[in-house]
């Protein structure tokens, strides 16, 4: 009766015209882009002295030098710290988008899952073991054998993680976060036996390092972390379509097109690479991950192809932002960072939780 | 073409199917029945190369291995019998993804026909988890289509692969979606089918393969195939095969040995 599968139906009836969430997704880039535009000169602009961005400026426009003091707190103080929250914001919301999108979970995320403790693991074995390696790699890698190490630390603890979970292309959440607890607690204690080998300067570097904080920003750290993320970043930008097939499960993303492999393999090193320079530069900086991803999802829609570059704008607003509250709220003494996303975060993590109890069941 | 020649696939330690073969021509919507454990989901997992077997399948003359991933999609889609769904997308959104890439200028357009196709048009804004589990499989059904949705494609035929099309469905939709098979064939595309009821199977296959432990029994038209002989030892259990004159369609009726 029906001569072919294009006809019947469709002309029956006007069709309703579907709201188009891709269009508002994309929308947002531009809103976010300023938020993240605002925040900064923000961030600029606050801190123990009173020197203020549009002080600087308004020199600069008429031509007058700027004095010492104020060079040093722009451009060797604030820019810095402002250029690494941005890049780690960033980092840890699309590693988390990205992990979640790979485990089709909207609980996981690389601090809660133990790839940030196996990141800091490796970190930790950097800075310790770091000066038993041979001379010509020190001199040669010198900065970045902490991030290297950190992203092994991470690539390792992702793997594991994802061949402990994943049956048959289907990943259970309550081994999962069990798995990372587990593997959390492995990477701690190993961490911890890292921590009894170090000696006095090796631990001020430690305690500094594993507060989870922006006040050790220099342009050197800058440099070392930056390009990773930035690449990690723009690529996962690319893996937005095949997240969004995986949606459907590992075997349908392969019958829609997808390369399922390459697209696995492509989203565990990239978690790592930005976990690992994140956690190596900054320590560990929990709940973004999870937070920026979720909140994104609930405005705009979980395409991944939009929701990537939405979580590194709004992950770098509001690391900012949270860096901005660290350093004022007990000026002029300040707060690490981990502590202030952990007490705005571990709430929004509860709220999610309790909104979607049916998730714990899966 | 499709064909699925000397298929043998194990999973675990056990051997599922013992070097079967299986033809579908385009034209046709040909269907794959055998009792519950006979192979018949393994039988398509295999030639949509979702588990990993011997043997070898071609699709429209040329080895399924052979294709990238991409090629493969443009030739086929799968429509599995449970289908998952992580993060809330929409009805509409869920048909979308399965279209590929460069297709943007009609991406309004073929997903909405899908959707009507189906019967679906008025949920497309809806979040796919409130639907049913029957809606929810007819919105896969509708994505399944939306990513072939020309039968052929410059002459070339294109192919649904489905797998217990009707399962959670109402008898209504059932035929419904039968409907959509036949006429997909109708225009010149393949459909194979993993069907479980055998009148069903009777009313709107062309082709009937039988599969019983792993292994073809019988492969033919209706009218050759579904024969009490050949569906009471594939089942197991006593089978009557009869053709009421005003239909002439074949249905089957299980014949219990205690009631008589």
């Amino acid at each position: 009766m029906v001569a072919d599968a294009t006809s019947g139906g469709a002309s029956l009836r006007p069709l309703p015209r579907p709201s188009d969430r891709l269009r508002r997704a994309r929308l947002a880039h531009v809103y976010l882009a300023v938020l993240l535009g605002v925040v900064s000169l923000f961030s600029l602009t606050i801190g123990a002295t009173d020197i203020t961005l549009g002080d600087a400026l308004g020199k600069l426009l008429r031509g007058e030098p700027l004095s010492r003091m104020e060079q040093v707190v722009l451009w060797d103080i604030r820019l810095p710290r402002l250029a690494m929250g941005i890049c780690v914001g960033a980092a840890l919301a699309v590693s988390g988008a990205v992990m979640q999108g790979l485990f089709r979970n909207p609980l996981a995320d690389p601090g809660l899952v133990g790839v940030g403790a196996g990141a800091g693991l490796g970190a930790i074995g950097a800075i310790v073991l770091g000066t038993l390696l041979p001379p010509v790699i020190i001199d040669r890698f010198g900065n970045q054998i902490v991030p290297i190490a950190a992203f092994i630390g991470g690539w390792l603890t992702t793997i594991v993680l994802y061949r402990v979970s994943t049956r048959h292309g289907r990943t259970s959440v309550a081994t999962m976060l069990l798995a990372g607890i587990a593997l959390a607690a492995l990477a701690g204690a190993l961490s911890g036996i890292l921590v009894y080998m170090a000696d006095d300067r090796q631990l001020r570097d430690l305690t500094f390092w594993g507060l989870g904080s922006l006040a050790g920003a220099s342009w050197v750290k800058v440099m070392t972390a930056a390009p990773i993320i930035l690449i990690a970043v723009v690529t996962a930008t690319f893996l937005g379509r095949g997240l969004n097939g995986l949606a459907l499960g590992e075997a349908t993303a392969a019958h829609i097109g997808h390369s399922v492999q390459r697209l696995k393999n492509g989203s565990i090193l990239l978690v790592a690479a930005a976990t690992g320079a994140a956690v190596a530069v900054s320590g560990g900086i929990g709940f973004i991950g999870i937070v920026v991803p979720h909140l994104l999802r609930l405005a705009t829609g979980p395409d991944h192809r939009t929701l990537l570059i939405n979580a590194a704008l709004l992950g770098a607003s509001l690391l900012v932002l949270a860096d901005v509250i660290a350093r004022i709220i007990i000026a002029p003494a300040e707060l690490p960072i981990g502590i202030v996303t952990a007490v705005l975060g571990a709430p929004v993590f509860l709220w999610i939780l309790l909104r979607r109890r049916d998730l714990v069941d899966m | 073409m499709l064909n699925a020649s000397d298929i043998t696939v194990s999973l675990g330690r056990t051997q599922v199917l013992h070097g079967l073969g299986f033809r579908a021509k385009p034209g046709q919507v040909s269907a794959i029945v055998g009792p519950n454990g006979s192979g018949k989901t393994t039988l398509l997992r295999a030639m949509t190369g979702d588990v990993p077997y011997g043997g070898t399948v071609t699709l429209n003359g040329r080895d399924t291995r052979d294709h990238k991933p991409w090629e493969l999609a443009a030739l086929r889609a799968v429509l599995p019998q449970s289908a998952v769904l992580a993060f809330p997308f929409t009805v509409i959104e869920v048909v979308r993804l399965g279209l590929q890439a460069g297709t943007s200028a009609m991406q309004t357009e073929i997903p909405m026909d899908a959707l009507a196709r189906v019967g679906l048009a008025h949920y497309a804004d809806r979040f796919f988890q409130e639907l049913s589990g029957g809606e929810q499989q007819r919105v896969h059904l509708a994505r399944v289509m939306a990513q072939v949705w020309q039968p052929q494609q410059g002459g070339i035929p294109r192919w649904l692969l489905l797998d217990e099309p009707v399962a959670s469905l109402d008898i209504a939709n059932q035929l419904e979606v039968m409907d959509i098979a036949r006429s997909y064939a109708a225009a010149g595309g393949g459909v194979v089918a993993v069907m479980h009821d055998l009148n069903l199977t009777a009313m709107f296959a062309d082709h009937v393969a039988i599969l019983a432990a792993g292994r073809c029994l019988a492969a033919g038209s209706p009218d050759q195939v579904m024969t009490d002989g050949i569906l009471s030892k594939a089942y197991g259990c006593t089978l009557r095969v009869n053709t009421p004159p005003q239909t002439a369609a074949t249905y089957v009726l299980p014949h219990s040995a205690a009631s008589v």
